[in-house]
């Protein structure tokens, strides 16, 4: 078992690994899947809480959706789980191979933020283990629920929380793609289809500034035949680290070619939500040194500018940003303190962590157009901004520290205090 | 269908549990920790199975009787309990030694003489038995565990060709390095299998009423060459 974090740009060099918070008395952060980017997942020189035997089911009522699990339980369990049985996660990440806990620490958002807002909205009480030997429930409205959720797993151990899933009728999403060529039209999809489909994301190639294909998707009525999926399993395979400006150039390219088709189709859950699962080590395609992702959102009032120039900043760096997507969050608001979402564009970039001496330069002035334009960096994605930008984009840091465990902290943590 | 699992909070327990649960089959699931086996049930539950428990410290010979009597007539049986003691912590310490290998292979045999009565009067059943690759051959790694392995095959070889005319097959298992909470303390390598595919291999076998398996497979020809070394290479 290893105990890195997804980008592996920063190396995880932890103290040692316990598995009950009563076996240290270091500064401890729980570890699920490691999936966060950057540090908020690492404790250097400190404790880490492996949580993967905390994965249990507790309960689940059939008639209201509501599942109680512990808080290392997967997201891919929970859809092996309840897919069949008619019920969905009420939203998820990029990844099925994520806990419960992260989801909350993290308040994670997905394709569906402009209807369904967080995963906090989602949660309708959580358990908390204490360094004090405290275990005590909260809900939404209790100030430690608000701290814990988006809380960077910083108020102690989510050791169970109840989710509310959501019904389906079928495995399947009707899914539609369609190509765009500028992000304004990219902001007319997203203005059209919002409305019309639960499920909407955004790819485009960074070298050209904003071609790309617009995804939008619905879950499918129940039709028969259901299709099988090829296996919800992930491989791992051999990786070569080939990722240069020519490769992604030709990859972008024939991305867009091979989606351009706008005939709506039903598609698996599975491949639809989680393309890149299929290959549980497509981190390492970014070579040794790993990569920095870089997600911001511009609040809506700002406009389409600021992302524009960061965009256009992006293309003309030559730095190859392999997966670039675009979405547009809605006004549903987190219940939680720290939550990164807010209505507006975000973008997510990530550049393999070459050609330093640019890139972070680069980031920087990307933190400048996002502070200017009010918006924020997500720090589960995060490995390198300053403690005065996160102090500055999170306010409500101040809040979150009088929440937090004194024993419960992270590499993050400590850098954006520092 | 009703399965008793002996050792149901043990990683490999779980997973196999998990499986059956699934098919909505009755567990009868024996543990020590109360509030670890209280959180398997429930999850079970969740899952599909109706799910009967019995604490009991497996190491006391005092319980078998109620924990026997307590799990009626099941079809399948599946002993799953042990522990992995650091070997070098316990090489100067008998006492450490001879309770491992009660424990392993004593508890483990008094365990599935008992059941293998209630299955031989049913005249029908499978009873799965965990041996370990480390029961092929007494390695300095870890000769305690292997030693009290061993013991269990051999006695689950003969077991088998007595229960073979009541219809009861013995199936018994070898798996090689498995992920679990068990090796929690040993470095990973390649060899090493998740807890879950080796239980699907456990539940087919089950279910084909098989004889000795390795999981995975690959472990067969590794064990048959450990076995071939001649002693005085078996220094590791």
């Amino acid at each position: 078992m290893s105990y890195e974090s997804w980008g592996r740009w920063i190396p995880s060099t932890p103290a040692r690994v316990v598995h009950n918070l009563r076996d240290t008395t270091d500064l401890v952060l729980p570890y699920g899947l490691g999936r966060s980017y950057g540090d908020s997942c690492l404790n250097n020189g400190h404790a880490l809480l492996d949580t993967r035997e905390l994965d249990h089911f507790r309960a689940f009522d059939d008639a209201t959706g509501v599942l109680d699990c512990e808080g290392g339980m997967t997201l891919a369990e929970i859809l092996r789980v309840f897919v069949p049985r008619g019920w969905f996660l009420p939203v998820t990440p990029g990844t099925k191979f994520v806990t419960v806990g992260g989801c909350i620490a993290n308040d994670v958002h997905g394709k569906n933020h402009h209807r369904a807002g967080t995963f906090g909205r989602h949660v309708r009480s959580l358990e908390l283990v204490r360094s004090d030997g405290s275990r005590t429930r909260c809900a939404p409205g209790d100030p430690m629920f608000a701290a814990t959720i988006g809380g960077l797993g910083l108020t102690g151990l989510i050791a169970s929380a109840e989710i509310q899933l959501r019904r389906i009728e079928s495995a399947e999403i009707t899914v539609e793609r369609v190509p765009f060529r500028s992000l304004d039209e990219f902001e007319a999809l997203s203005k059209a289809c919002d409305a019309t489909h639960e499920y909407t994301v955004a790819w485009f190639d960074s070298f050209s500034g904003a071609k790309g294909i617009f995804f939008q998707g619905n879950h499918a009525p129940l039709t028969l035949p259901a299709r099988q999926p090829r296996g919800e399993g992930a491989r791992r395979l051999p990786i070569l680290p080939v990722l240069n400006q020519l490769t992604v150039r030709a990859f972008n390219t024939a991305y867009f070619v091979a989606n351009a088709r706008p005939k709506p189709q039903r598609v698996h859950w599975n491949p639809f939500f989680y393309p890149l699962d299929a290959v549980a080590n497509w981190n390492a395609i970014y070579g040794r040194n790993g990569f920095l992702q870089y997600q911001f959102v511009i609040p809506e009032i700002a406009g389409l500018d600021p992302v524009k120039e960061i965009v256009n900043g992006a293309a003309r760096s030559k730095l190859a940003s392999f997966l670039t997507v675009i979405k547009k969050f809605g006004a549903l608001s987190s219940p939680g303190l720290l939550s990164f979402p807010r209505a507006g564009t975000t973008v997510c970039f990530d550049f393999a962590a070459r050609g330093l001496e640019t890139l972070l330069p680069m980031l920087e002035r990307f933190d400048d157009v996002v502070e200017a334009a009010g918006g924020r960096v997500y720090p589960a994605k995060d490995a390198r901004m300053s403690g005065p930008r996160f102090r500055r984009f999170f306010p409500q840091w101040e809040e979150l520290r009088k929440y937090a465990d004194p024993q419960f902290s992270s590499s993050f943590w400590r850098r954006v205090m520092s | 269908m009703k399965v008793a699992i002996i050792g149901a909070t043990s990683g490999i327990a779980q997973e196999v549990a998990k499986i059956y649960a699934e098919e909505r089959a009755t567990l009868f699931l024996v543990a020590r920790d109360e509030a670890k086996l209280s959180a398997v049930a429930g999850d079970l539950r969740v899952r599909g199975a109706v799910v009967e428990t019995f604490v009991a410290d497996l190491a006391d010979r005092s319980r078998d009787e109620a924990i026997v009597s307590a799990a009626g007539e099941p079809d399948v049986v599946l002993i799953a309990h042990g522990s992995l003691p650091d070997q070098r912590a316990i090489d100067t310490d008998a006492r450490a030694q001879s309770e491992a290998f009660a424990l392993n292979a004593t508890s483990f045999i008094a365990l599935i003489a008992h059941f293998a009565t209630v299955l031989e009067r049913k005249r029908g059943g499978v009873l799965g038995v965990i041996g370990s690759v480390a029961g092929d051959r007494g390695r300095r790694s870890n000769y305690v565990y292997g030693s009290a392995k061993a013991a269990v095959h051999a006695y689950c070889e003969g077991l088998r060709a007595r229960l073979a005319e009541s219809n009861v097959a013995v199936v018994l298992i070898k798996p090689g390095w498995v992920d679990t909470p068990m090796t929690r303390g040993m470095k990973k390598n390649p060899l090493f299998a998740s807890a879950g595919s080796v239980a699907r291999g456990i539940h087919k076998a089950i279910g084909a009423r098989r004889g000795d398996v390795y999981l995975p497979g690959f472990w067969r020809w590794i064990s048959l060459l450990v076995r071939m070394l001649p002693a005085r290479l078996v220094k590791f």
